[in-house]
């Protein structure tokens, strides 16, 4: 350790987390965008351009938001829950690799932070649990009957398709025999090498599981606004319910940028071995595919009814995951 | 320079990047403090439920169903975890290595199949 490498990973620490609160803000301004669309609306259009400064209105307004903490709250965690739940959605990207190295100012820089440690997969695994805590702590600080019953069912629903997300992570490490995420990328070099076409039972399961752990529409029971107001985040305002937002957003953005590094090929396509800066282009043109089919879903599906939601996940997914793992183990096996 | 980094250095930025996280999600909730305007009443602190007094403990017993899902969930979880490492050495697993990992993941089958015959799934 040196002078240089801290300030490099000071430097590109910042920019991950200040491009991920960035990547929140116009996140919800290009889903208000879509669902607009969608609903032949309009959407945000008078802050800016295109409604482009909206985020930064809606920040301000935030931020000048009286703060309200319930009587009968517990207050200390009742502030600490919105911390604990964004946290890990910040540092969750830390092992996915942006882009291969590449020569800047005479430096050799790899791009995200820690691309080749080698259990990268189980360091997303192990993060992304911890946000568990977070939402069922804001939920139980509460001390109100719906954040209850949404921050139970936010955990119940979580734990459930945590299940089907860590065994759709097998597929991948199986056929690159590697849990860092570079070696994952870097198998699949080109079209035809993404897992999508040897997983995609696998591919739609880690989907349909994370979309689920965001607990986004159609999975959105803990927060379904009819039954239960707002669920585990009904108590929060200001800046705190923004935090809580944040959290949800920023998990949409690595669920993608993950699915998308395990099963679209990560920073690879056309011409990145000879114009290495491509490559976080591609890694984010993925991504922002799949939080548009995300968003698509929202705007087309209707929410799940909670049984059916839990037994989707016990009964379907996580079967379907176990049988995925061992049918990839058997063509591994044969094929190779 | 940095292609060359250690295993561990690498670690050691993850560890460093966590106060970065921390202090993201810290300073939004101060300046939200000294900016955003304070002035509580009962009404306002009350607690939110659709206007209605809040009637008895909000900390109540609740179905017992989460807990046996999260029973569940940990007997599963720590078992899928096991896969992790049959998997990264699978291409240097001898055939009875790989029928092992099978047969283990035949016994999860069977314990999922066991709890879904209990009807602990079942959300009645």
């Amino acid at each position: 350790m040196d002078i240089p490498h801290l300030v490099e990973w000071t430097i590109e620490s910042i920019v991950i987390v200040v491009g991920l609160i960035a990547g929140f803000a116009y996140l919800t301004l290009f889903e208000r965008k879509i669902l607009a669309r969608i609903q032949v609306r309009i959407g945000p259009n008078r802050a800016g351009p295109w409604g482009l400064l909206q985020p930064v209105a809606d920040g301000i307004k935030l931020i000048f938001k009286e703060e309200l903490i319930p009587n009968r709250a517990d207050k200390l965690l009742f502030v600490l829950a919105p911390v604990i739940t964004v946290v890990p959605a910040l540092i969750v990207l830390a092992v996915v690799p942006l882009g291969p190295d590449m020569m800047i100012f005479g430096h050799n820089v790899t791009l995200g932070i820690a691309g080749d440690v080698n259990v990268g997969v189980l360091y997303i695994m192990a993060v992304s649990s911890i946000a568990v805590y977070g939402i069922a702590i804001a939920g139980w600080s509460s001390s109100n009957k719906y954040a209850l019953m949404g921050g139970l069912r936010a955990t119940a629903q979580m734990i459930s398709y945590e299940l089907a997300l860590g065994l759709a992570f097998v597929g991948p490490i199986l056929l690159a025999n590697s849990m860092n995420l570079m070696d994952i990328v870097n198998a699949q070099r080109g079209l035809l090498g993404w897992y999508i076409w040897l997983q995609p039972l696998g591919f739609i399961i880690f989907l349909l599981a994370g979309i689920a752990e965001v607990n986004r529409d159609p999975f959105d029971m803990p927060e379904a606004e009819q039954e239960l107001t707002a669920g585990y985040h009904a108590e929060y305002s200001g800046m705190k319910f923004a935090l809580m937002f944040m959290a949800e957003y920023d998990k949409m953005i690595a669920v993608s940028m993950i699915a998308a590094t395990l099963f679209l090929g990560g920073f690879w396509g056309p011409f990145v071995e000879q114009i290495p800066l491509l490559g976080p282009v591609y890694l984010l043109i993925k991504t922002i595919f799949l939080l548009f089919v995300m968003i698509w879903m929202r705007a087309t599906l209707v929410r799940f009814r909670y049984d059916r939601l839990m037994a989707f996940g016990w009964k379907v997914l996580l079967p379907l995951a176990l049988v995925n793992v061992v049918v990839t183990a058997v063509i591994v096996l044969v094929g190779g | 320079m940095f292609g060359e980094a250690h295993m561990h250095d690498q670690w050691i930025f993850v560890a460093f990047f966590l106060p970065i996280g921390f202090i993201a999600a810290a300073v939004p909730i101060i300046a939200a403090r000294i900016l955003g305007p304070r002035k509580p009443n009962p009404v306002k602190l009350s607690t939110y439920e659709c206007g209605v007094e809040t009637v008895g403990d909000t900390w109540v017993q609740f179905k017992v169903q989460y807990y046996v899902f999260a029973l569940i969930f940990v007997i599963f979880d720590v078992e899928a975890v096991f896969l992790f490492p049959w998997a990264v050495a699978y291409n240097q697993l001898q055939l009875y290595m790989v029928l092992e990992g099978v047969l283990f993941i035949l016994i999860l089958a069977a314990g999922l199949f066991y709890v879904w015959r209990k009807g602990a799934l079942e959300w009645s």
